[in-house]
């Protein structure tokens, strides 16, 4: 199918009368994801939002319930966000990791009943990529400027129009609706030419990674490359696979929540154990955390690697600390 | 020679003779119009080192509290941090040899991307007053001057305050200039509350600011303390957020060396030196100190004198 750019605009903000419309809109200079009710707020003429898209699913700071204790007793209310949502426009990595999450958010030991109920209620349109940055290796990640892997609703930009296809059966659903019209075999033509010739160039080889790394965690590789590290969270909570969160109580009186937010294994707060000791207890412990979490420990646990080449990590280190050097010279070690 | 040959040389001969254990300086970065930390061990790493108008972090970070010894090819702010860090018991002098750089300033990598229109830059060549960035069908040539950091424009120590060796020669130095900081005093009240909510409603919490901040270096900081919570952890109301930087801006009160480090590591491009230069600006007026500019002053807030002004109090 084929739509119009300038039909896009229109379209959101009548769906927008029935679902919560999530798009990336440019806001205090920063292009960030937020629901709008305006079609015209949507911009998709973006590389990459600062934030990532799990912050969708999985927002930085999410109320579970809250409480009230009195003489009656104890009440409380759970927050489970049930509204029907359409996100419009993601780039492919960030769908991409929205399916790495699952594994996380749902497994053998664990349901999560608040990144579940989203992620059903949650209609997906990705957006394929003509020109990725010099910073995306998504390619090399099992993913690319037009995986469609996650997506109920993939977009490949042909200049005027978008070429427009169904990819789940959810997708297919509201696309029925929308009564868009055929696209021709020329546009056809075109869209496949771009969805196979487009690559990421940023290309790293993960090729027996993971089985290296399993096989290095005393390696003195590991003592230098923090060094220059800040020890901030920048590259964590900005990636779109990081998933660590700790809970805490905000409690005033007999008033209080329990609030879910990021944290991060940059942190040496993050691992302090009620002793005060720590297993982690410098920036190489930490390190090694992060490297071995994405490219060893998830690859072992769900058979994926929890990269998947966003760049959002190089792109906001403040020292310049790119993941891309530190894997080649892992692959560069004997 | 140029400036990065006379660092290397510098760094070789120092490596060679032993007389330091590491050198901390910065390498060329894997993006265009950025450098990283460097660490030189040995004479042929030394090799690696480089200096250019990207050589934005504060490098002070790195010699806290070590106890090899050091070098540290260092520009006007790291060492008026080290300075300041010197007087705290932070850094030992002893240990320390400090290659000091005078600092023509460093680009702003946000201003340059608003400047482009944020297009991709692939190459950035810097022909001395002038930027050329290269992108998928743009070329544009920039005045470095017009897109340099805040801190670097109203910078007064650009030559460092003290150095074992000096690169190059000493820059004159420049007027006092905190207009910024007048413009944002003029504000109406409600005026600036909605300037610093909108500013802070961007923030993240992901502590870049206090991380690269070199003068942040307390070993608990209240914002991670969780009995008493001192704060909100999480980063969805914007008066924490503003909690957290106002505790940060009053614990630098007479420290902060106006270096703009915490500004430069922000991701989210949020105006950190507004609230810092504010009480730079504040603690100069106040007690006519500034912070880190020579090794015998005591710092500000740890010494009294009568003249002091005391209209807050009582
Ligand atoms: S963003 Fe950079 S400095 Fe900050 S924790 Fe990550 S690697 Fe370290
Ligand atoms: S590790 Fe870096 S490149 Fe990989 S997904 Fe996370 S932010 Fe993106
Ligand atoms: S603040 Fe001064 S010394 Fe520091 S980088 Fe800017 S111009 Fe150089
Ligand atoms: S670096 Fe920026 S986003 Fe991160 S905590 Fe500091 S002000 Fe907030
Ligand atoms: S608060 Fe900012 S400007 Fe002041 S010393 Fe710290 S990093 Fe430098």
């Amino acid at each position: 199918m084929i739509i119009n750019k300038n039909e896009i605009a229109g379209i959101l903000t009548k769906l927008a009368e029935e679902y919560r419309v999530i798009a990336p809109v440019k806001k205090d200079g920063l292009v960030q994801y937020a629901a709008i009710k305006n079609g015209e707020e949507a911009c998709l003429d973006y590389a990459n939002t600062k934030k990532p898209g799990k912050e969708i699913l999985f927002p930085q700071s999410e109320e579970l319930f809250n409480y009230t204790v009195s003489a009656e007793g104890v009440r409380m209310q759970d927050n489970v966000d049930k509204e029907a949502t359409i996100v419009f426009g993601m780039r492919p990595c960030d769908v991409k990791s929205l399916v790495l999450l699952d594994n996380v958010f749902k497994n053998d030991q664990y349901t999560d009943v608040y990144y579940l109920t989203r992620r059903a209620n949650t209609l997906i349109v990705g957006l394929g990529c003509n020109e990725p940055a010099s910073t995306c290796f998504c390619t090399s990640m099992a993913c690319g400027p037009f995986a469609k892997e996650g997506s109920d609703i993939f977009l490949t930009d042909l200049g005027e129009t978008y070429f427009i296809e169904g990819i789940s059966d959810k997708g297919k659903e509201l696309l029925a609706k929308l009564g868009l019209s055929a696209a021709s075999e020329e546009q056809k033509a075109a869209a496949a030419k771009l969805q196979t010739e487009t690559k990421a160039d940023g290309s790293i080889n993960i090729e027996g990674l993971a089985e290296k790394l399993g096989g290095m965690f005393e390696h003195p590789f590991w003592d230098s490359l923090h060094e220059k590290c800040l020890g901030c969270a920048a590259c964590t909570y900005l990636c779109p696979t990081c998933h660590c969160f700790d809970i805490a109580d905000e409690a005033k009186d007999c008033e209080g929540c329990r609030v879910r937010n990021w944290d991060a294994c940059m942190f040496p707060l993050f691992t302090l154990h009620g002793s005060g000791h720590n297993p982690r207890p410098g920036g190489k412990a930490r390190w090694r955390q992060r490297l071995m979490h994405k490219f060893n420990y998830f690859v072992e646990r769900y058979n994926a690697t929890a990269c998947v080449g966003c760049g959002r990590c190089i792109k906001n280190c403040p020292v310049n600390l790119d993941i891309r050097q530190a894997l080649a010279e892992v692959r560069a070690l004997d | 020679m140029n400036t990065t040959e006379k660092i290397r040389e510098i760094a070789k001969q120092l490596l060679t003779d032993k007389k330091v254990d590491l050198v901390v300086g910065f390498a060329q970065g894997s993006l265009p119009l950025r450098s990283t930390p460097y660490f030189a061990r040995t004479p042929e790493q030394a090799d690696n080192l480089i200096w250019s108008a990207t050589c934005e972090n504060n490098l002070a970070n790195f010699v806290r509290k070590r106890s090899d010894k050091v070098a540290v090819i260092a520009k006007g702010c790291d060492v008026r941090a080290m300075v300041a860090l010197i007087k705290e018991g932070q850094i030992n002098k002893d240990n320390l040899t400090i290659i000091g750089v005078p600092c023509q300033g460093m680009i702003d990598r946000k201003q340059v991307c608003e400047a482009i229109g944020c297009q991709e830059i692939l190459e950035a060549t810097d022909n001395g007053n002038e930027l050329i960035l290269k992108g998928k069908g743009f070329e544009k040539t920039l005045a470095k001057e017009d897109v340099m950091f805040v801190s670097c424009k109203t910078c007064q120590y650009n030559t460092p305050v003290i150095f074992d060796e000096l690169i190059g020669e000493a820059l004159p130095g420049k007027e006092a200039n905190y207009d910024d900081i007048a413009a944002f005093e003029a504000l109406s009240p409600a005026e600036r509350n909605a300037y610093i909510a909108k500013e802070m409603s961007k923030c993240i919490r992901c502590y870049a600011c206090r991380q690269a901040c070199p003068m942040c270096y307390c070993s608990e900081c209240f914002v991670d303390c969780g009995a008493p919570a001192w704060i909100g952890k999480g980063a969805q109301r914007v008066d924490d957020n503003a909690l957290f930087q106002t505790v940060r801006v009053l614990h630098l009160a007479g420290r902060c060396v106006d270096c703009g480090a915490c500004e430069r590591a922000c991701p989210m491009g949020i105006k950190l030196s507004l609230l810092n230069r504010k009480m730079v600006k504040d603690v100069k007026e106040l007690y006519g100190a500034e912070a880190g500019v020579n090794l015998t002053d005591p710092p500000a807030l740890s010494t009294h004198k009568f003249e002091d002004k005391e209209d807050f109090m009582l």
